[in-house]
């Protein structure tokens, strides 16, 4: 399938998502099962979704305290006074927030960064635009790289990061970091108009 | 900490990606001032060191660890234009590909994440420039002050948008309170990276630095002949 209309289907799908009434728990079995579908036919592992799904612990946590502090008439769980209104406000958030980062994880798993930035040229992305997402997509790994060696140095001069007295090691590497991608882009654009780049991408 | 799908209702989000849409437009433009045509593989890698900035882990003590957010810092070191394009495209990747803030939610994030710290960071960091003396020196803690700000900020967008489409009914001061005081204590957490880091860069390339731009001496160029050296 192609890419643009993967990432078209997600976003209809997950407007849909959003809009619908959290009262519906029906609606959002229906939901859950396309997706468990949609996961079965591209033969997604789910374990690697289950990997994936932490992104989301932040909000988790969040959603948990909502029965605690939101307001309205409250009822007795298991001997805590929970607002009614905040347990169903903690289920939407749930609900919704678990199926948007599987829907994704979809997208993500069946679609390479190269696909995606092609789909995204054919859904009419502003050209710049994904020029420069081809470009953040094609250099990540070697930026991510460059970070990984500065780190096996770090480690192997014996540097443990363990509070904040050690942000200073930390932040000069940011600092490195930066220098080093920002003068490979540099090296990146003059070897491409050493080779003709006028602004605009061959096809 | 990005939003995900669902914390705001379907008209808002609708709504936040319309703008962000535009504010992205704005900022392809001025990009394109600020970098020509260097613009696409410049903003492209600075996109993919905001990505790797934010997988460093800054320990915090007692097992936990948080990590920097970046606006204010891009805003700082590539000028408030690349600085708004490169986090957003950071946010598109991270939504698309590890489904890291809802694809729903995009518009959100980038306002809040990209658009509100990057500006409130530029803003503040500019105006404290404006006022200090010119020095080398005063970019960074100028960066710190506008990365501290630039955090609660976005808090506050964050507590606006909730107003006019939040999905759980909590009192707004609740909501305003708890965000402003934690993200208050998350701001202190990246103005002092994004001080360091600045000032760990302006000590080895201080040209690099978009907001050091005005204060950075010109020096002419001395060629110091035989007579001169001996």
């Amino acid at each position: 399938m192609p890419a643009h209309l993967k990432v078209l289907a997600l976003v209809g799908f997950m407007l849909v998502v959003v809009a619908t009434p959290r009262e519906w728990f029906a609606a959002y079995a229906f939901f859950l099962a396309v997706l468990v579908t949609v996961g079965a036919v591209a033969r997604v592992r789910p374990g690697w979704v289950l990997k994936r799904m932490v992104v989301e612990v932040p909000f988790v946590v969040f959603a948990v305290l909502m029965p605690f502090i939101a307001q309205g008439p409250r009822v007795d769980v298991l001997g805590l006074s929970l607002s009614e209104s905040g347990l169903l406000s903690a289920w939407g958030l749930l609900a919704k927030g678990t199926l948007g980062v599987i829907a994704g994880l979809m997208l993500a798993a069946t679609t390479t960064p190269q696909e995606l930035v092609r789909g995204l040229e054919r859904l009419r992305m502003p050209e710049q635009l994904v020029q420069i997402m081809a470009f953040m997509v094609r250099y990540l790994e070697v930026v991510t790289d460059e970070m990984r060696r500065m780190a096996v140095a770090r480690a192997s001069r014996g540097f443990v990061a363990r509070n904040p007295l050690h942000w200073p090691v930390l932040a000069r590497s940011v600092g490195a970091l930066f220098i080093r991608s920002f003068e490979r882009g540099e090296r990146v654009h003059l070897a491409m108009v050493s080779r003709g780049y006028t602004g605009r991408m061959p096809r | 900490m990005h939003v995900p799908d669902g914390f705001l209702d379907a008209p808002t989000s609708i709504a936040t990606g319309a703008v962000a849409f535009v504010a992205v437009g704005v900022a392809l433009r001025g990009a394109r001032r600020e970098l020509d045509d260097k613009t696409a593989p410049l903003a492209g890698l600075v996109a993919a060191f905001v990505f790797a900035t934010q997988m460093i882990n800054f320990p915090v003590g007692a097992g936990t660890s948080g990590h920097l957010m970046g606006g204010a810092l891009a805003a700082v070191l590539v000028g408030p234009w690349t600085g708004v394009l490169c986090v957003s495209v950071v946010l598109i990747v991270q939504s698309l590909l590890f489904a890291d803030g809802g694809i729903t939610a995009l518009g959100t994030n980038i306002l809040l994440i990209a658009v509100a710290t990057v500006v409130v960071g530029w803003f503040v960091t500019r105006v404290l420039l404006k006022v200090l003396p010119k020095r080398v020196g005063m970019v960074a803690p100028a960066a710190a002050v506008g990365a501290f700000v630039s955090v609660p900020a976005a808090a506050l967008v964050f507590t606006g948008l909730y107003a006019v489409g939040g999905t759980a009914d909590i009192s707004l001061t609740t909501l305003a309170t708890a965000m402003l005081g934690w993200h208050t204590v998350i701001g202190l957490g990246e103005a002092a990276i994004t001080f360091l880091a600045v000032g760990a860069i302006l000590s080895v390339r201080p040209d690099l630095v978009y907001a050091a731009r005005g204060v950075i001496s010109e020096r002419d160029l001395v060629i110091k002949t035989k007579e001169a050296v001996a």
